[in-house]
């Protein structure tokens, strides 16, 4: 099996599967059925191609950090080569892909009527490209996947979503491009620090580890790097995206965005930024994780506050991905565990909550909490699934969520304790704003006639979402299954960048040309850094 | 081959040849006999590119002025794809817009003999002869819709504007010949080298009059006044073809005279270069938001090209060379499609270049909307298309020569265009159809021009390794 180059396939079945369905003539949709059989075949082999890069990744601490590693060169000149591998955190995000993208086209085969087959084109493209971004080894090629993702996604919102979608796809696209375009930049200075110290380009991110970047450099491409993700995450003050994108997005949109798409941010912070720069991460980790629970906290409050509950759910993401990234600002084992389990937990949970705001969507035309209510009475069967979900969401012992916002508390708490106590009340919150939605819209008496006719889930839609609810259990009973492959590289990359110092930043000698927004956080972190110090 | 004084402007001499040809045919053509004009010219491009590819590695010279490197030729390559695609688009709409062929078609040859000879001139005054036979050639091409007042008006605005930069080149020459004694670039560049007059006051105005007149032609801000006039009057066809010719030979001979001859006075106009760039792409992307009509919105995004280009000129170093001439046949490729879509969608009464125009493209002309997106993504810089890694390559030049704010700028600029870029493909694909003329149906020469230049821009996007190096050899040889 270690013969076949698993991990293309996997990338490049979803394109090869786009070609194919470009040679399907639909244009009145006669072959609506076909080309969506077609789509799941393809997405479900693909997941089946992950579920073979799990069974034959070896999880054992003296394993090579990466497997399943191909290499091409591709544009040699510039040390650039097609250059792919996973380590554990990389495989798990590929198997969240591949389990997710089938159930998504799923849900699509009802409420995507138009467009059917340039609708599966973009995802099967989606759904490459965010395969790619976490196999990538090569930062170009990691580039190139990274800025690919906005593509499909633009059109997917742009032309099935909702009133706003042009809005909110146009806002989505170059929110995230401004972004992405700055990483870049530092992508080509770090080549070009490669060069000059050993006389060759080049673009592979093991040998741009090994570089020594002196410290006004690393302040600079970490922020470029930062920036990106973090607004991909998003995090607070840069998720303002997202609230538009979900609600204007298709339901099989929102299901990838919330459940994949977001993880990009966090698995770069991860594997890209930390780890290249760790000097100047352990500097502005304070800041990070100061923004993370403000998000927490935040989002909890504005989707506390929300009339429709697609946008509560979007809300509610943004407090979890503060989660993560507080995980991850942690920096220590507990932390970063906590931050990767947090994003599978969270791509199933609100994947599934999406799928089931979707359901009642397509039902009702109406995703207004105040429009529902009683609906335990018509639709027991989505009730139990929905309350499974919810209650992962919240973080209940014994679901998903609960392992992952556990381990980042304990990995904040090690680190600063007042983040964790902040961060407490985000847990406390989502209970308050995720239940409240439930009892407002499933319990009680049936108050709106329209309600009362409501069918309860089809074969198709327990198909959706009986696997999530099952997962999201299965995540919370038998976490080791997922945290054992992951912990490996999850040491490696936190012992290197606790290897290092954070960068001391002198705030009085520092250039007149540093921006003034840049003094004040460098001025905020550092106080926050001086008090994490005193604690150790 | 015979080795003589006439290799190197043996491809110059085909196309030459082509346009007399065409010329010829038209004067015996019966008054409504058809004949495949076009396809001439194709014969004489063709003919030249294959005298290119000849060339390769010779380093052939003609009469001391003329070179064959392989910087030119990578250059005359790049016109003979874009000469070719333009012929190829020209042959459907010459009959819809009532346009000569035969005048039509010489015209345009005679252009890229100037623009070709623009890129191979090896001394200043040969430059400017160049300059001179191919934007009187533009300028006629501009206004070639004679019965229609906004081409004509273009055309009369282009030529007024384009001969004060001439006479501002021309003077520039004259004081780098008053100073050095001599037009001939190596020459010059010896003199200036030996006597190290970086700060003469006399070279520093001839330098500055030399780069107002090239920032005109490649139309760079603060005199790209006359860019969206022209494009927008000129039919989209020769639009494309001045955007993308016109800004090749420009640029081809602005690097060659800057970075050889005037490469020991880099200290002196890099700064002045880096602020041209910087407002060209700063001011060709903003207002290009705020542009409806599709060509003129494109001639502000050929200005915004245009900046990112200058970016790689100021970098100086050897990646800023091969990044240039990468990205001029990237550009080349995309913008000739973009236009080719714009071109075949007009009718005899109107350009239909108006946004509106576009709505719902995608549910009447399916293919073109799926082209037009590939290539307003190309333009915006997004992969796996031959924009972005033009886009990369330039940027890279900057970062590399330590020119960080001017990437961050090219970078920052590059999102906002997306945004006009993508109110296109918005209209294509996400909004509901108006009423409005439908264009004639698309022939399969001008569906084949637009895949061609497809496939190019995919080619260039995908496996862009062959090109680079290539690019990479063909600077190699000079400089």
């Amino acid at each position: 099996m270690n013969g076949l180059p698993l991990l293309s396939i996997a990338i490049l079945l979803p394109i090869i599967g786009s070609a194919l369905l470009l040679f399907v003539s639909n244009r009145d949709g006669s072959k609506n059925a076909l080309v969506r059989n077609l789509t799941l075949a393809i997405s479900l082999v693909t997941f089946g191609v992950t579920l073979l890069l799990w069974a034959g990744f070896d999880p054992s601490a003296g394993a090579p950090a990466f497997q399943f590693v191909e290499r091409h060169a591709w544009i040699p000149a510039f040390g650039i080569d097609y250059y792919v591998g996973i380590d554990g955190l990389s495989l798990m995000l590929l198997v969240l892909t591949g389990f997710l993208t089938p159930l998504a086209l799923l849900t699509s085969w009802d409420s995507i009527k138009k467009h059917v087959k340039e609708f599966s084109i973009f995802m099967l493209l989606l759904e490459a490209s965010m395969l790619g971004v976490f196999s990538a080894l090569d930062i170009f090629l990691f580039y190139i996947f990274w800025d690919f993702v906005l593509i499909p996604m633009y059109f997917l919102i742009g032309i099935w979503g909702y009133d706003q979608r042009i809005y909110a796809a146009v806002k989505f696209i170059l929110y995230t491009m401004a972004g992405s375009v700055l990483m870049l930049v530092a992508i080509i200075g770090l080549s070009w620090m490669h060069q000059s110290a050993t006389g060759e380009y080049s673009f592979d991110l093991l040998k741009l580890y090994e570089l020594s970047i002196p410290a006004g450099t690393q302040y600079w491409f970490f922020l470029a790097f930062t920036i990106a993700f973090i607004i991909k995450v998003p995090l607070f003050p840069f998720h303002t995206w997202l609230p538009d994108a979900h609600v204007q997005a298709p339901t099989p949109g929102s299901v990838i965005l919330a459940g994949v798409m977001l993880k990009m941010g966090g698995y770069g912070l991860i594997r890209l930024a930390f780890p290249l720069f760790p000097e100047a991460a352990l500097y502005f980790a304070p800041l990070l994780a100061t923004l993370a629970v403000i998000a927490i906290v935040y989002g909890a409050l504005v989707a506390m506050v929300q009339p429709d509950m697609k946008k509560l759910v979007a809300y509610s993401s943004v407090s979890h991905m503060g989660f993560v990234v507080l995980g991850i600002a942690a920096m220590n084992v507990q932390g970063v565990q906590g931050a990767s389990y947090q994003m599978l937990a969270h791509g199933v949970t609100t994947g599934g909550l999406f799928c089931i705001v979707g359901m009642l969507s397509d039902r009702r035309h109406t995703r207004q909490i105040g429009e529902f209510g009683g609906l335990k009475t018509v639709m027991p069967r989505l009730t139990a699934v929905m309350l499974i979900l919810t209650l992962s969401s919240i973080g209940l012992p014994g679901m998903n969520g609960f392992i992952g916002e556990f381990l980042i508390m304990l990995g904040a708490f090690k680190w600063d304790p007042r983040f964790a106590v902040v961060a407490a009340l985000g847990v406390i919150l989502s209970a308050v704003y995720m239940l409240w939605m439930f009892q407002r819209v499933f319990y009680g008496k049936i108050t709106n006639s329209h309600n009362a006719g409501l069918r309860d889930l089809s074969f198709r839609e327990w198909a959706i979402v009986g696997p999530l609810a099952a997962v999201s259990i299965g995540m919370g009973v038998a976490p080791n299954v997922f945290l054992k492959p992951m912990e490996p590289a999850i040491q490696r990359i936190v012992d290197r960048v606790q290897a290092h110092q954070p960068l001391v930043v002198d705030l009085a000698s520092r250039k007149p040309q540093a921006s003034s927004l840049a003094a004040v956080a460098g001025e905020v972190s550092s106080s926050f850094a001086k008090a994490s110090e005193d604690k150790r | 081959m015979i080795s003589s004084q006439f290799d190197a402007i043996i491809p110059i001499l085909c196309v030459t040849l082509a346009g007399l040809v065409v010329l010829l045919a038209e004067a015996f053509r019966g008054r409504d006999e058809k004949m495949p004009i076009g396809g001439l010219a194709i014969i004489g491009l063709v003919g030249a590119g294959a005298a290119s590819i000849l060339l390769w590695n010779r380093n052939a010279t003609s009469f001391g002025v003329v070179t064959a490197d392989n910087f030119s030729l990578f250059v005359n390559l790049i016109l003979v794809a874009v000469g070719i695609l333009t012929v190829i688009f020209s042959s459907q709409t010459l009959e819809r817009d009532n346009i000569p062929a035969g005048d039509y078609y010489a015209i345009m040859l005679f252009a890229i003999v100037g623009m070709m000879l623009m890129g191979q001139a090896t001394d200043l005054l040969v430059i400017f002869l160049a300059l001179e036979t191919m934007s009187i050639a533009v300028y006629v091409l501009t206004g070639i819709r004679r019965e229609q007042q906004q081409s004509t008006e273009a055309a009369f605005k282009y030529f007024l504007l384009g001969a004060f930069a001439s006479a501002f080149f021309l003077y520039g020459v004259a004081f780098l010949f008053g100073v050095t004694g001599s037009t001939n670039l190596d020459r010059i560049g010896s003199v200036i080298a030996a006597q190290s007059m970086s700060g003469n006051p006399m070279i520093l105005l001839g330098v500055g009059l030399l780069i107002v007149g090239f920032a005109f032609k490649v139309a760079a801000v603060p005199f790209h006044m006359w860019s969206p006039d022209a494009y927008e009057g000129a039919p989209a066809v020769v639009t494309g073809f001045m955007s993308t010719g016109v800004k090749a030979a420009a640029v081809a001979a602005f690097v060659r005279v800057f970075l050889s001859s005037l490469e020991p006075m880099i200290a002196d106009w890099a700064p002045v270069l880096w602020a041209i760039a910087a407002a060209t792409m700063i001011l060709g992307t903003v207002v290009g938001v705020a542009q409806t009509s599709l060509k003129r919105m494109l001639a502000y995004s050929s200005i915004a090209h245009g900046g990112y280009i200058l970016a790689g000129l100021v970098a100086g170093n050897d990646v800023g060379k091969a990044a240039i001439l990468f990205y001029l046949a990237a550009y080349a490729l995309t913008n000739l499609g973009a236009f080719g879509v714009i071109a075949l969608l007009g009718t005899r009464e109107r350009a239909n270049d108006d946004l509106r125009d576009y709505a719902g493209l995608f549910h009447s002309h399916p293919a073109l909307a799926v082209l037009m997106t590939f290539f307003l993504l190309s333009l915006g810089g997004f992969p796996p298309t031959a924009g972005f890694i033009a886009k990369w390559y330039v940027f890279s030049a900057a970062i590399g020569s330590g020119y960080y704010g001017l990437a961050i700028i090219g970078v920052l600029s590059s999102v906002v265009s997306v945004f006009f870029y993508l109110r296109i493909v918005v209209m294509m694909f996400m909004t509901e159809r108006d009423a409005r003329p439908v264009p004639a149906p698309i022939t399969g020469v001008a569906m084949a021009g637009l895949v061609l230049s497809l496939i190019g821009v995919l080619y260039l996007g995908v496996l862009p390794s062959a090109v680079i190096d290539f690019a990479q050899a063909s600077i190699s040889t000079i400089f």
